[in-house]
């Protein structure tokens, strides 16, 4: 009765009210990744497409129809694409069996191997790069075995330089990428669908392709073009493995600035890029709408079995001879070039890497870079998980238009290459305040990268926390802050901490974006590498193993200790 | 004609069922009816060829099925909650077997579409199978498992996901459906009103074996063992003990010739008798006990209520009866509570009632370890 003898303006008004409080709120925690995204990934992308379309100053798109029109940037272009497809049909020809026995057979040791297969994906590519440079080069265990076998007449293999040790690093390097997102999916397929396909009168064969095959399509393709772009963006597996004539696009553009020097080019490279990268994302986009099956899904652990007959144990053992031959294998052979000296086996590398006070090559002493590295890691961890989780958390509160448009805007740099991000950083960050001499560019920019995997984290999270747990706490008494402490942060907690892991390996191994601004006198671990394989001898090329094996320890055990909290996303698209 | 021959089967080490035999005839519906765990499930994926087989055979119309993929064995499986292929129409779904039999495309429309209409589903070909309500994927599934006319079709708990007032219009459809079809049925369920419902003949498994095999009506009259009876739903099971002239029940003795038995199970000592529900009467008050039968009296705990008729609950305190060797009889002591059915409300809780127990209702069997002691 009372309520019907009030004016109906009063009524309205704290719903009115309390709208205008939300927007108030999203809009305080979008302020500061609006900042961050806008002064360090749209202003310096504005600037590469400023300098590529008017590099005296004014508009002149005869500059653009030059560079597209030359015939060195077209098989560049070329060869970015055609190895880009191809690496990503060889990577799911070879993965999706290896995503069949990770999540649907049950032997001993599975929960390790799967352990193990995604190391490779957050290992830094300059480790990469180093890894399949040991193993394809002509001191390589395979050539010692091929003497072995043959005599001193074997033919020395090399594969340095090719097209073949590109495709393999990145086979390698996205496995785990297709591992995890269809084996993901395969392992929550009700089993008895293929069953029924079976009874019913259809082949082994058969019933994959026509049943399992089509339930499989969206983590297929969702994973098939991640992988397609971090191939068609490969950079520091590309520079250290390709050779002459073979270079992508982003090699190019760190060649352009570094070597030739040419602005113009390098800034027509990057909007070519960035333009092939955007119509890659929608067509992902709208592949990913259209394969989407509603379906039942089971508990995984019901899914998996024991291999029966001899398909099944031949399926097991080839893919166990892929993942140990292909996977594991390139880090063993890292870890034992590492201890190769001139005469036998030796911590000489070790040694010399940490204990040198200036190495000739780096101009600080090596470990110097080790204490780099780890600062920067961890400052650019704090900065994405701060922009990541205050635009997560407004994505939340806010279920409009508007969290749609942060979800996208806070993945493009993830589909904008890291050396775009550096080239631009060069370029534009000149203005409001000269930051181009700074050390805080490089923590900026690998948080810049990282901040897109942080917000993937912890998005899908903070919208799964069931409203009615914070309604229950609430009737049960608990005052809104105490809902916050009993109810969110519990569930959130895990999450932020395995955005930290996952942001100090991207951090910890960044190198597109870091070699482009990290200065001289203060190089990080992957930079590093980087130069110490740029020069002859052995103790050089040594001490680049040992510093990758370094690093490739230090962002697999930052995976390893996230991937026991089992929040996991990792990897998964 | 099915015959499975000293079949076990095992997941890794657990041995889930042992050296069975079964048989079904040739057009027949046998169900086989048994607790979650039982086994009948693996069993039903053996003869489709999804488990393998760790002895015994299984031979179907008198050929081996050893060694043959379940592609190739002509059988069809409805699962439990259905599997029907989320990403396929109607029309798909039910001609996936035709066709992968290499049937022509106009042959699969024609099966399809009598399929459909053998399951009451016409005219649903276009529809989408995540538009259905669950009643309706129940029947596209059935139709898909009959649609290559398999010679045998095995249905696993094929109604357990739907409620009641479904099920029981599904209950009266299936035995046309199958009589139309005229193949060998096998039904799992661990439903006893199901089973009874369906069923030629009733196969009960308990961990792996088969504990009678029996038309409904012999189940349900001479049950062989406490399990069985209590897996239909016969739960009144009194211990007695048993000589060559009389039962000791805690109830009162029975001459030993009124009480019937299954074939020899019971010789002397300890046994369980089964009282079947309607040989307990409640008599009014000016009713006297009618001749051969055993009077007993209690008070009314509750009444229930079941729309026609009234369940009666009577609690008789044992220890009061003349004549009844109660100390004598182990779990026999104290209160018993006994279940009759009325018509009218004849009896207040909290009341006296008298209850007739006829000898010829009364079912002497083995004692059961397990059900002895839930006993009384």
């Amino acid at each position: 009765m009372s309520l019907a003898a009030r004016p109906a303006g009063t009524r309205r008004g704290p719903r009115r009210q309390r709208r205008l409080r939300r927007g108030l709120a999203t809009a305080g925690l979008l302020a500061l990744p609006v900042v961050f995204l806008g002064w360090f990934f749209a202003w310096p992308v504005t600037a590469i497409v400023w300098q590529g379309l008017a590099p005296e100053g004014d508009l002149e798109l005869g500059v653009l129809g030059r560079v597209i029109t030359d015939a060195s940037v077209r098989s560049v272009a070329w060869f970015t694409l055609w190895q880009a497809v191809a690496s990503t049909v060889l990577t799911l020809l070879v993965a999706i069996p290896g995503a069949y026995t990770l999540s649907r057979q049950e032997f001993r040791g599975r929960g390790a191997l799967q352990a193990a297969v995604t190391v490779p994906f957050v290992l830094p590519t300059v480790v990469v790069g180093s890894a399949f440079l040991a193993l394809l080069g002509p001191r390589s265990p395979i050539n010692a075995g091929l003497v072995a076998v043959l005599g001193d007449t074997a033919p020395t293999l090399d594969l340095r330089r090719t097209v073949t040790a590109i495709l393999l690093a990145h086979v390698f390097f996205n496995y785990a990428v297709v591992v995890r997102t269809v084996g993901g999916l395969w392992s929550l397929l009700d089993p008895r669908l293929e069953e029924a396909a079976r009874v019913l009168g259809a082949s082994r064969w058969r019933a994959f392709r026509e049943v399992t095959l089509p339930l499989l399509t969206p983590a297929i393709a969702a994973s098939a073009a991640i992988v397609f772009l971090f191939t068609f963006t490969s950079f520091g597996v590309v520079l250290i493995l390709g050779g002459p004539g073979r270079a992508t696009i982003e090699v190019e553009i760190h060649r352009a600035t570094t070597q030739l020097l040419d602005l113009p080019l390098a800034s027509t490279l990057a909007l070519l890029q960035l333009v092939a990268v955007l119509a890659a994302l929608s067509v992902y986009g709208r592949l990913t709408r259209r394969a989407q099956v509603q379906q039942r899904l089971v508990a995984s652990d019901t899914t998996r079995r024991r291999p029966r007959g001899r398909a099944e144990r031949g399926l097991l053992v080839g893919n166990l001879v892929v993942i140990i031959g292909l996977v594991l294998s390139p880090l063993a052979v890292l870890v034992e070039r590492s201890l190769v000296t001139a005469d036998g086996y030796g911590w000489d590398n070790w040694r010399r890497l940490l204990t040198d006070d200036a190495s000739t090559v780096l101009a600080v002493p090596a470990a110097e870079a080790v204490r780099n590295s780890l600062l920067f890691g961890v400052s650019a961890t704090v900065v994405a998980l701060v922009v990541g989780a205050l635009a997560a958390s407004a994505a939340t509160l806010d279920r409009g238009r508007l969290t749609g448009l942060v979800d996208r805007a806070l993945m493009v740099p993830l589909g904008t290459s890291a050396v775009t991000v550096g080239f631009g950083f060069l370029i534009a960050l000149d203005r409001p305040l000269d930051l181009r001499g700074s050390p805080l560019l490089v923590p900026l920019a690998q948080a810049l990268i990282a901040t897109p995997f942080v917000v993937r984290t912890l998005l899908p999270v903070l919208r799964s926390i069931d409203r009615r747990l914070r309604e229950a706490a609430a009737v049960l008494g608990a005052s809104p802050l105490r809902v916050w402490r009993e109810v969110d942060l519990p569930i959130v907690g895990r999450a932020l901490l395995v955005a930290a892991g996952f942001s100090f390996a991207i951090a910890v191994g960044e190198f597109g974006a870091t070699v482009f601004v990290a200065r001289a006198n203060l190089p990080t671990m992957p930079v590093a590498i980087f130069r110490l394989l740029g020069r002859p001898g052995v103790a050089n090329f040594g001490q680049a193993m040992a510093m990758s094996t370094l690093l490739a320890a230090l962002t697999a055990a930052a995976l390893l200790a996230i991937d026991r909290l089992r929040v996991g996303q990792i990897g998964r698209f | 004609m099915l015959a499975l021959r000293g079949v076990t089967l095992a997941y890794d080490d657990t041995v889930v069922v042992e050296d069975l035999d079964l048989d079904a005839k040739d057009g027949e519906v046998l169900c086989i009816l048994g607790p979650s765990g039982c086994g009948k499930s693996t069993l039903l994926r053996a003869i489709a060829g999804l488990e393998p087989l760790r002895a015994g055979t299984i031979h179907l119309d008198g050929r081996d099925l050893d060694g043959l993929r379940p592609d190739q064995r002509k059988v069809g499986l409805m699962f439990q909650e259905h599997a029907l292929f989320p990403h396929r129409t109607v029309a798909d779904n039910v001609g996936f077997g035709p066709r992968v039999h290499g049937m022509a495309p106009e042959a699969v429309r024609e099966r399809v579409t009598g399929s459909l209409e053998l399951v009451g589903l016409a005219g649903t070909e276009h529809r989408r199978v995540d538009q259905l309500s669950g009643g309706e994927r129940q029947r596209v599934a059935l139709a898909r498992a009959v649609a290559p006319r398999p010679r045998l079709l095995m249905l696993d708990e094929p109604l357990g996901s739907l409620d009641r007032a479904l099920q029981t219009r599904l209950l009266e459809e299936l035995p046309e459906v199958f009589a139309e079809l005229g193949t060998t049925v096998v039904y799992v369920t661990h439903d006893q009103d199901e089973a009874l419902a369906l069923a030629d003949r009733v196969a009960v498994m308990r961990a792996g074996r088969i504990e009678q095999h029996d038309t409904p009506d012999r189940l349900w009259r001479t049950p062989r063992s406490a399990f069985v009876a209590g897996f239909l739903g016969l739960d009144q099971q009194l211990s007695v003990e048993v000589d060559a002239d009389e039962v000791r029940s805690p109830l009162g003795t029975l001459p030993r010739a009124a009480v019937s038995e299954a074939d020899g199970v019971v010789d002397r000592g300890d046994a369980c008798a089964v009282l079947l529900p309607e040989s307990i009467r409640l008599l009014s008050p000016s009713d006297a006990v009618p001749a051969g039968h055993l009077g007993v009296s209690g008070e009314v705990l509750r009444r229930r209520f079941r729309g026609d008729h009234l369940q009666i609950s009577v609690r008789v305190d044992t220890s009061r009866i003349d004549g009844g060797p109660a100390g004598g009889v182990a779990g026999g002591a104290g209160p018993l509570t006994l279940q009759a059915l009325a018509l009218r409300d004849a009896a207040q809780p909290g009341g006296a009632a008298r209850l007739a127990i006829d000898p010829g209702g009364v079912r002497l069997l083995e004692p059961e370890p397990a059900a002895r002691d839930g006993d009384g």
